[in-house]
């Protein structure tokens, strides 16, 4: 077959016809700017990594000063909140075990007393700890505090009973996100999450439309290349990833306060790279599948991996080394360290290119796929 | 190109999926300005004969021209001067009629876009429908919007793949007009159908079952070709006759037409002796030239015994 340019007016041609169409379907255009705002109310608003004002029952023996100093630093510390005293232990396990609280504190008998001879006495914290991130930050908190509120009371003749600093001092400095909030972790890794979800479904479908439709048929009895065709019809989803970024970005400003210490025209530059990984995914699957449903049930099959292996929901380093192989093969993963690291940690190209160029082999690697089922699909 | 050029002249076009041969190497010329019959039974090669004329398919073997341009090297110049209309209705439906057409149109390149959009709508009397979505379209509109896209870049050749299944009689009649001016400002047309009374106004035919084909000439060719002699017989009671009649080896075939019977078969000594006893009262006998239908419903049988 006698090889010719790519024609730009072809490619126009089905770029206008694909625009009408993706106005015309409203509920399609919708969710694709819906599916944004939605995700960033239930993440942005909802998610919290550093849970506090925990229900707290209290089963206290002893009424003593020191009982009341902890008590009133544990509330200061915010994590817990004193839901009402226990009168038994069998009532404080019920409560424990209908989720009525997050923690009880046992105050021993002679708590007081046994503190002033300098016996050690025990306070008992029992946790619910089926959900380990519910209970983790309080419970790392309360070993802290403990000491802290002690202190104040333990002076005058009674200092030999304060807790002794260590042989070291001890200096934590939480670099690039110093009160930990976590909307600075979760809001920029939303912009990859929806960004990944809406491309790949949208693609692998508006490409599965056309065969299941036999408008594929006509159109490739025209002169229209399959490769014109294909970029024809990715164009206006470009633009629809750059305004769901967009999207993400002012809320990310105005509504989260997210630090956006690096360059901006980078981070628009490396999302580019993003959509376009993520629009190749969306169009070999579309090779694949036979009808818009099987590229729908495709595209739910990668976003799973995407969203739990990639870091933007359970940290990526507390998972085995096999589950980190499958997320480095992620373009999300590596998008996620892209973004966070440009606007958290001012990052420039040199530090963000280890993680550029898994993402172009991404690409390549999946191109290379979807050109070779295209071909076959026509005959 | 002049007229009574070739505009489609293959030979052995053959085509394989596979283990299974759907076209085994099919001969045909076509003239310029003629308007081609291609008919055959469902599933008998007629679509992906088409789709290897117009370069959507590359044929597995055979070689010939399609409008001067070679079929296995110049597709893309054969897609630019046809015009395909597809069997399912292949255009948008929730794009309206003018946007439809404004995409073919530019898909094409074709000159002065808009006038030629205009153009098209008020030549098919779909100017007042412009602004409506395809999709909400009867049968025989679709059908209309399907010709005016295929149609939209003057194309030297039309492939139209049973372009009037479910369309009624009114707008078939229409629709066949049309086909007939353009033939006669010189476009050439290759039509498939399953209707005999379309076959019957091809300026020549092809009949294609099992991916061969069978016979091709004008209609009094092809029928000549399946070799048949028939016999009507009219009467009452004719259900009560089909049974004995189809006993008798001679007879081929038996085929009620309303009230009468058609009896055929290729071996006239064999026919006449199979029905002289039923020569009697009450039935009335008379030989009658064989139609195109018999010659078809002929030719689709016996090219089922070969395959058996």
């Amino acid at each position: 077959m006698k090889l010719h340019a790519i024609s730009l007016r072809r490619i126009w041609a089905v770029f206008i016809k694909e625009f009408i169409q993706m106005r015309r379907d409203r509920l399609t255009f919708g969710m694709m700017v819906g599916i944004p705002l939605l995700q960033l109310t239930l993440f942005g608003f909802a998610i919290n990594s550093d849970p506090k004002h925990l229900p707290t029952a209290i089963l206290s023996a002893d009424h003593g000063p020191f009982a009341r100093t902890l008590i009133a630093a544990m509330r200061s510390s915010q994590y817990f909140h004193f839901t009402g005293v226990a009168p038994t232990e069998e009532e404080a396990d019920t409560l424990l075990k209908n989720g009525e609280v997050q923690f009880v504190l046992h105050i021993p008998e002679d708590f007081s007393r046994k503190l002033l001879r300098g016996e050690r006495p025990d306070l008992l914290v029992e946790a619910d700890a089926t959900d380990p991130a519910a209970t983790g930050p309080a419970l790392s908190a309360l070993a802290q505090l403990m000491d802290g509120a002690l202190r104040r009371d333990l002076h005058g003749p009674l200092a030999y009973l304060s807790p002794k600093p260590g042989p070291v001092q001890l200096v934590l400095h939480r670099r690039y996100n110093e009160e930990g909030i976590t909307q600075y972790n979760i809001v920029p890794g939303l912009m990859g999450v929806v960004l990944t979800m809406t491309m790949v479904v949208i693609t692998s479908l508006a490409i599965t439309r056309e065969s299941e439709r036999g408008t594929m048929e006509n159109l490739l009895s025209t002169p229209a290349r399959p490769s014109e065709v294909m970029i024809g019809k990715i164009l206006p989803y470009i633009a629809v990833g750059y305004i769901q970024a967009g999207l993400i970005l002012l809320a990310a400003h105005f509504l989260f306060h997210v630090p956006m210490l690096g360059s901006l025209v980078l981070l628009m530059t490396l999302i580019l790279v993003f959509i376009t990984a993520n629009l190749a995914l969306g169009i070999t699957f579309s090779t694949v599948a036979q009808n818009q449903l099987q590229a729908m049930q495709m595209s739910f099959f990668f976003f799973l991996p995407s969203i739990l292996l990639s870091g933007f929901m359970f940290p990526f380093r507390g998972m085995p080394e096999w589950a980190q192989w499958i997320g480095e093969v992620l373009p999300l993963t590596h998008f996620l360290r892209m973004v966070r690291g440009i606007l958290l940690k001012s990052n420039g190209m040199a530090e963000v290119w280890p993680n550029v160029w898994p993402i172009l082999v991404f690409i390549l690697v999946v191109m290379l796929v979807g050109i070779k089922r295209f071909r076959r699909t026509l005959d | 190109m002049k007229r009574d050029e070739l505009v489609i002249d293959v030979e052995g076009v053959t085509k394989r999926f596979g283990t299974r041969t759907v076209v085994q190497g099919i001969n045909m010329q076509v003239r310029r300005g003629e308007i081609y019959g291609f008919l055959g039974p469902n599933g008998s090669g007629k679509t992906t004969f088409l789709r290897m004329l117009c370069g959507l398919l590359r044929p597995d073997g055979g070689h010939g021209h399609c409008l001067g341009f070679d079929i296995l090297t110049e597709a893309a110049a054969i897609k630019e001067r046809v015009g395909y209309m597809t069997q399912r209705f292949s255009y948008y439906a929730d794009l309206s009629l003018e946007e439809n057409l404004d995409f073919v149109a530019r898909i094409f390149g074709v000159p002065k876009r808009r006038e030629a959009v205009q153009q098209s709508l008020e030549k098919l009397g779909l100017g007042g429908r412009r602004k409506q979505l395809a999709g909400q379209l009867s049968g025989g509109w679709k059908q209309r919007l399907a010709l005016a896209a295929s149609l939209i870049h003057s194309p030297q050749l039309l492939l139209l793949d049973e372009p009037t299944a479910g369309v009624d009689p009114k707008a078939r009649r229409d629709f066949w007009s049309e086909l007939h001016q353009l033939a006669a400002d010189g476009m050439t047309v290759l039509i498939t159908t399953h209707y005999m009374d379309e076959a019957e106004r091809c300026h020549r035919l092809a009949y294609i079952s099992y991916g061969k084909l069978l016979a091709s000439g004008t209609v009094e060719d092809v029928v000549r070709q399946a070799g048949f002699e028939t016999w009507e017989v009219t009467g009452p009671e004719l259900n009560d006759l089909m049974p004995k009649l189809q006993a008798a080896a001679a007879i081929e075939q038996v085929v009620p037409f309303g009230r009468a019977m058609h009896v055929s078969g290729k071996d006239s000594a064999g026919l006449q002796a199979a029905i002289a006893p039923f020569q009697v009262d009450p039935y009335r006998w008379r030989p009658v030239p064989s139609s195109l239908e018999d010659a078809f419903i002929g030719l689709m049988g016996s090219s089922e015994d070969n395959f058996a």
